[in-house]
């Protein structure tokens, strides 16, 4: 067997970066007390519109930029429909992502086949020449660091400033949030577009850099494994690392056992990172008291001010 | 300034309207789509949703429709029960495609056994195949108390993989030239849902189906466990008084809707899909979910809703062929549908009051 340590760490990192940037949005979105299922439909969106941007315009950054409107918009519905129309979260989530699915391919129909512009890898003063920690630290794209910062300022936002702790204050308790003056659906409406922007930009990861091509259905799952992800870490920034991590090393391993010839079916093979995923949760969601400590006490309940 | 007024009851008259209501909106705004793409509204609206029931070739067609609401209605009823009381299954794809395969490979195990004990045993083990695929979300929620919803999602991808193993494993056809697909049921009479009448569409699922919606409008409306189970959605803590366990409801849940979903699975596979094979899932157990909210999760609603989904499956191809749109719009079409439903919906529990501002 030819596996090596270094590369497979490295290419790990990258397999986990569009989960990580999906689940970050969406623990603002669950931090916020709104369960938003339609990841997975803003992450196709966000695929799909960044790779038009990027092919039209031949640069990447105007295609992540895209993707994360792109992403933001298709929340809006979201938000429209469970803020204002006071919708359930669970059916509305579901809707966003048919639809999602559906208006992507749509979209993306005359795109099969071509290639993206390719994205460059950082520049770190030649720090990634290093042996073994150079190719794993130092030697990929933008949006590796970006995802890592963003998760950085995430876990400052909520633990360190005021508008985390009112947005904590809001999932937590919304009616006692409002009884302080706290525009509640504002608040909230404003946490949904950051987790749809959130999961525009894990989707064009995907179509720019990871595969990095345009094919139907593309995100096959992941959108629903960022959400398994924000369970896993207990709504702890920090823990979204470790988890995504943990997945895109199951997925990497799996590849590299298919490229390897080992005998077992590809398709047995390739059921390892959803069968890990249900694991994960298994593991997380067991103990009852401790699950029902860290999630946010108003999650995916409907508010509507009485005066 | 616009405020929504709680009402004190569901308004009856808003639930039968507002899925009009919706499909009137979805028409406007698909339209608009259409014109978007460069076609003519009109038109396409109309192969879409007139000429499958009335058009030229409508002989043809309303023989499609039957076959595809068939699966629709018979697993939205299903996951219907589940999503009253609050389980939700989504993962019904999985469990569908579950159905086939154990149906299937019963059924080509038996191969060429010629029985009439063949094909019943085949539903039966399909009905198994989902019953099984669907009580791992139920297990994993009871003991473990793991969010069913992410649970039965991450099924269907492992079911998708499954399916993808079988027919390139051990049930690939040994006279199939190594393609990835098994024995096609139409040369094995005694596994085959045929058309019962030639022409109809009607096979043995479309039979069981109705069937299916008459026993689910009993249970639900006459039968303790119809009660049960609006009571466990809509005040738990009072179920919970009256006995009602939470955990042999999920199981009840989950387990009913996936043996439907298996069940439809088989009869699609053996009848209208011919055959197991990579193409087989096709978006069903997904599409069943808005079938079973435009339905109002009632059995009649959801039959109508079934229909009413097929017509647009049946107006989708002929808009692919005729106007060559790709296969995707109809998918948007039918995302939107449950948008514009969600979004009506609020007209149910709540009236629209114009206040001027500050006064209220």
């Amino acid at each position: 067997m030819d596996i090596s340590i270094v590369s497979l760490v490295a290419t790990l990192i990258v397999a986990a970066t569009p989960i990580l940037l999906a689940a970050t949005g969406e623990l603002i979105v669950e931090k916020s007390g709104v369960l938003n299922l339609g990841v997975e439909g803003m992450m196709i969106i966000g695929a799909i519109s960044g790779f038009i941007a990027a092919v039209n315009t031949g640069s990447p950054l105007m295609g992540f930029i895209a993707a994360a409107a792109a992403g933001a918009v298709l929340a809006l519905l979201f938000a429209i429909l469970t803020q204002v129309l006071l919708a359930n979260q669970v059916a509305s989530g579901l809707a966003l992502t048919l639809f999602g699915l559906g208006l992507a391919a749509l979209l993306g129909h005359s795109y099969a086949g071509i290639k993206p512009p390719s994205t460059p890898k950082m520049e770190w003063m030649g720090l990634a020449d290093i042996p073994v920690v150079g190719p794993i630290l130092f030697n990929h794209d933008l949006m590796v660091y970006f995802s890592i910062l963003l998760v950085t300022l995430v876990w400052v936002f909520l633990k360190f400033t005021r508008g985390g702790l009112i947005l904590r204050a809001v999932g937590e308790n919304h009616d006692a949030a409002h009884a302080l003056g706290y525009k509640v659906v504002r608040i909230r409406t404003l946490a949904i577009l950051f987790g749809g922007a959130c999961a525009g930009l894990g989707g064009a990861y995907l179509s720019l850099i990871r595969v990095p091509q345009w094919t139907e259905g593309m995100t096959a799952g992941a959108g629903w494994i960022a959400l398994a992800i924000v369970v896993f870490a207990s709504w702890k920034p920090w823990r979204l690392i470790l988890g995504a991590y943990l997945f895109g090393g199951v997925t990497i391993l799996q590849l590299n056992l298919q490229a390897n010839g080992v005998d077992i079916p590809v398709s047995y093979l390739s059921m390892a990172p959803y069968l890990v995923t249900i694991l994960v949760l298994v593991i997380m969601s067991a103990d009852r008291t401790r699950a029902s400590l860290n999630a946010p006490a108003s999650l995916g309940k409907i508010f509507h001010a009485s005066s | 300034m616009i405020r929504l007024e709680p009402r004190t009851d569901p308004s009856r008259l808003m639930v039968a309207l507002t899925p009009i209501l919706a499909v009137l909106a979805t028409m406007i705004v698909g339209g608009m789509l259409f014109v978007a793409l460069g076609k003519n509204p009109f038109e396409a609206i109309r192969m879409i949703f007139w000429d499958p029931i009335l058009g030229e070739f409508a002989f043809y067609y309303r023989g499609q429709i039957l076959i595809k609401a068939a699966p629709l209605i018979m697993i939205a009823l299903g996951l219907s029960f589940g999503f009253r009381a609050g389980i939700w299954n989504i993962g019904a794809e999985g469990q569908f495609i579950m159905g086939a395969v154990i149906g299937g490979a019963t059924g080509l195990a038996l191969y060429p056994l010629d029985s009439f004990i063949v094909f019943p045993l085949m539903i039966v083990m399909g009905a198994f195949g989902g019953f099984i695929w669907a009580m791992v979300p139920a297990f994993l929620k009871i003991k473990f108390n793991a969010n069913e919803i992410l649970v039965s999602l991450m099924m269907v991808y492992v079911a998708i993989n499954f399916l993808s193993g079988m027919v390139t494993g051990v049930l690939r056809n040994p006279e199939g030239f190594n393609f990835p697909e098994s024995r096609s049921f139409q040369q094995f009479p005694a596994a085959n849902n045929a058309e019962l009448w030639a022409g109809t569409g009607i096979h043995w699922g479309v039979l069981v189906t109705l069937g299916l919606v008459v026993a689910a409008y009993v249970m639900l409306t006459r039968h303790i466990f119809g009660f049960n189970i609006r009571l466990a959605g809509q005040a738990p803590r009072a179920a919970k008084f009256a006995g009602v366990s939470p955990n042999k409801m999920i199981a009840i849940c989950l387990g009913l809707s996936g043996a439907l979903a298996g069940m439809a699975g088989l009869f699609e596979v053996t009848g209208p899909a011919g055959k197991l094979s990579t193409t087989f899932p096709v978006g069903y157990g997904f599409t069943a979910i808005i079938v079973a909210f435009l339905g109002r999760l009632h059995p009649i609603g959801i039959l109508l809703a079934g229909l009413l989904l097929a017509v647009t499956y049946v107006g989708g191809d002929i808009i692919q062929s005729k106007l060559s749109l790709p296969k995707a719009s109809i998918q948007v079409f039918q995302g939107m549908l449950l948008f514009f439903l969600l979004a009506v919906d609020v007209l149910v529990n709540f009236r629209i009051r114009l206040t001027k501002r500050g006064s209220a």
